[in-house]
């Protein structure tokens, strides 16, 4: 490498869930001056639901994402409620919650076992053409059958309420359209002990790796910021409803109680010229200062407990790592995700006992009351929001939507940047390191699909640039 | 694909499948990764060579097969996906979006992607926004969004939003072993 500024580009980054290359600009010494993460895909849904019936909402914004399709079925549906001005009955928020459960299980082991795990158990630097599902199958089966199990299991509680597995029409407006049958209680059940023991057994096997990991956990994103995300009445861990909490990174309540359709009064959205994904703040704190994270890592840190035993066990352990503060590093969404499975099993266990979900009213019938409607749940990647207004006959005249991973957007970019500034030094990068900087937003499972809902896509590719601009190299892994 | 060559060389090479993910929603993936325990199977029958599930980053050549989800709404999208026909025998839409277009190409009416762009960029922002536009990191996007056959011929078309995992693993099954005259069906596990 010569004296000059360059770009190291990583095109595509791999095992995410989206389309995204990274930039690294190194100044003339060589050293690492900016580093960006770049979402290159958009697909432009708030424009194209406009004039649609909000009856349809739904369906058409599950396709955002095939990976949460739960997160936006949800969000839609509870956006109608409002727009229908109902409160929706007990068995059908009950169900919805199951089946957001079914979700989080799913869609967090697919980010453990599938997407993450190659790095965690065959190694950061092990050979790229096997540092997959299938290098794992092959190396590690019964763990990676454990993983294909947990995600199948998770898979089937949306199925056995919606009829499908990725996008269920299933949740409307007012509730939900089937109940849960006997049969499918007693299916979901069987399958209970298992999804617990695998769960348990992948929470006890990251704290036994995390000590080979303490250099990446310090420089995978580990810094200040705030963290948001919805918390229940009593201050509990919440997925489905609840209120918004902030907190800063010594652990201390920035606020609480936030009416989460009230969010464009507390989040701002800001653009960057070299992404698609948007970058969402903290109001109050301007931009980018305002920088927040969501999904489980603020999840688990904004709660005050988790709403069954074991998770709650495994909260405490995982919070007294921090000694009272938040939990920082963003290395540690693995951790937390791996609380979150477990949590949400037991969840699952309770809510299918649970008398009320058994009621057969499912459903609020009613016309348009209102113009607009704000629906907010927490998907497996942090708080959803959809918002919509709507004319007389319910068709869609605005939409807005604010995606879990696009407010981690800030918080990846100087994930990135951390990394960048770590690993490399000098032209001489191994291929160890780019991954390592990749399996940085990794942590954060991002999901661009979502985030872009969008026209586009997520691959990582290293760019380097020189003092003008100018490209001078790009390295794309192969 | 590789059927005719069963009796010149002796050990047949393994056949290399691929995965695609252009403009779509993920889903058509999650589909196939619903194969769930099947998955083992496959990797028995193939190599899976390219995906996004893999740190592959450049689509290599001489590809028996490949499955793409999504339709082509970008200059990123339409540069792969020739690419990919160049380098690979049989090629499968894979999913409503890449055979019709689908909901990704709900944008199409609005002509071109202006509006939308400015809606989410303009509009949705607070101060004054504007489209991303560094064409170095971020690609433009397409007039109008295409399904695959509109820019590279298809070979297989495989239905459904998503495609079912039984659909996916037998139109595998069939690719990766085509029924001779002496065998029938699998009888493996
Ligand atoms: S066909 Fe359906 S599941 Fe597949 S990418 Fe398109 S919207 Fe998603």
């Amino acid at each position: 490498m010569s004296a000059e500024n360059k770009t190291i580009t990583i095109d595509p980054v791999t095992r995410l869930e989206g389309h995204a290359r990274i930039t690294i600009h190194l100044d003339a010494g060589g050293a690492v001056e900016d580093a960006r993460f770049h979402v290159t895909e958009f697909r432009g849904f708030e424009k194209f639901c406009e004039g649609r019936p909000l009856w349809e909402m739904p369906g058409i914004t599950a396709r955002i994402c095939g990976i949460c399709p739960v997160s936006h079925l949800l969000a839609s549906a509870k956006a109608g409620d409002e727009v229908l001005a109902v409160s929706v009955p007990e068995a059908a928020a009950n169900l919805r919650r199951l089946m957001n459960l079914g979700q989080i299980i799913q869609s967090h082991a697919l980010s453990f076992f599938h997407l993450s795990a190659p790095d965690l158990l065959l190694g950061m630097d092990a050979d790229p053409g096997t540092r997959n599902v299938f290098g794992l199958m092959a190396k590690e089966p019964d763990l990676a059958r454990d993983g294909i199990r947990l995600r199948q299991f998770g898979q089937e509680v949306i199925e056995i309420l919606g009829g499908k597995k990725i996008h269920p029409s299933w949740a409307v407006p007012g509730g939900v359209r089937v109940p849960l049958s006997e049969k499918g209680r007693d299916a979901i059940r069987e399958r209970l002990p298992e999804a617990r023991r695998i769960s348990r057994e992948a929470l006890d096997l990251f704290r036994k790796i995390a000590e080979r990991f303490a250099e990446e956990a310090a420089v995978l994103g580990d810094f200040s910021t705030l963290f948001l995300g919805l918390v229940a009445k009593d201050g509990g861990w919440e997925h489905y409803d609840g209120t918004i909490r902030v907190m800063d990174s010594e652990g201390i309540r920035v606020a609480d109680g936030l009416d989460p359709r009230q969010y464009r009064s507390y989040i701002a959205e800001a653009v960057e010229d070299w992404s698609y994904l948007k970058f969402p703040y903290y109001r109050e704190r301007g931009y980018p200062d305002g920088a927040y994270r969501v999904g489980p890592l603020a999840r688990l840190n904004l709660c005050d407990h988790m709403p069954t035993p074991l998770a709650e066990e495994a909260r405490q352990a995982f919070r007294a790592t921090a000694d009272g503060k938040a939990v920082t590093s963003s290395f540690y969404y693995h951790y937390a995700r791996l609380v979150e499975i477990l949590a949400a099993v037991e969840e699952v266990e309770r809510l299918i006992d649970d008398e009320k979900t058994r009621s057969p009213r499912i459903r609020a019938e009613a016309g348009v009351n209102r113009s607009n409607g704000v629906g907010v749940s927490e998907a497996p990647r942090g708080t959803l929001f959809h918002d919509y207004e709507v004319d007389e006959h319910g068709l869609i005249t605005r939409v807005n939507l604010i995606i879990a991973t696009g407010q981690n957007n800030l918080a990846m970019n100087r994930t990135v940047l951390q990394a960048a500034r770590h690993y490399i030094k000098g032209s001489a990068i191994p291929e160890g390191f780019l991954n390592r900087i990749e399996a940085g937003v990794r942590a954060f499972d991002p999901c661009l699909s979502c985030s872009t809902h969008a026209l586009g896509q997520m691959p990582l590719q290293v760019t380097l640039y020189g003092p003008k601009g100018e490209k001078l190299d790009e390295r794309t892994r192969d | 694909m590789s059927a005719k060559s069963k009796n010149r060389t002796a050990p047949k090479p393994r056949p290399r499948i691929a995965t695609v993910w252009l403009a779509g929603c993920s889903g058509c993936h999650m589909s196939f990764l619903d194969l769930d325990e099947w998955l083992f199977e496959l990797a028995e029958l193939a190599d899976v060579v390219y995906s996004p599930v893999a740190d592959v980053k450049e689509y290599p050549e001489n590809v028996d097969a490949v499955l793409i989800e999504g339709a082509v709404a970008n200059l990123d999208n339409l540069e792969l996906l020739k690419k990919v026909r160049a380098r690979t025998r049989l090629v499968v839409a894979f999913g409503d979006c890449a055979i019709t277009g689908n909901v990704t190409s709900l944008r199409n009416p609005l002509g071109g992607p202006d509006s939308a762009l400015h809606r989410a960029y303009v509009e949705e922002v607070d101060g004054n926004g504007s489209p991303p536009s560094d064409r170095t990191t971020v690609p433009e996007l397409l007039p109008k969004v295409l399904p695959l056959h509109q820019v590279i011929k298809i070979d297989a078309f495989l239905r459904g939003c998503p495609p079912s995992p039984a659909a996916i693993r037998e139109l595998l099954e069939q690719t990766l072993s085509p029924p001779s005259k002496s065998r029938s069906k699998k009888d493996t596990p």
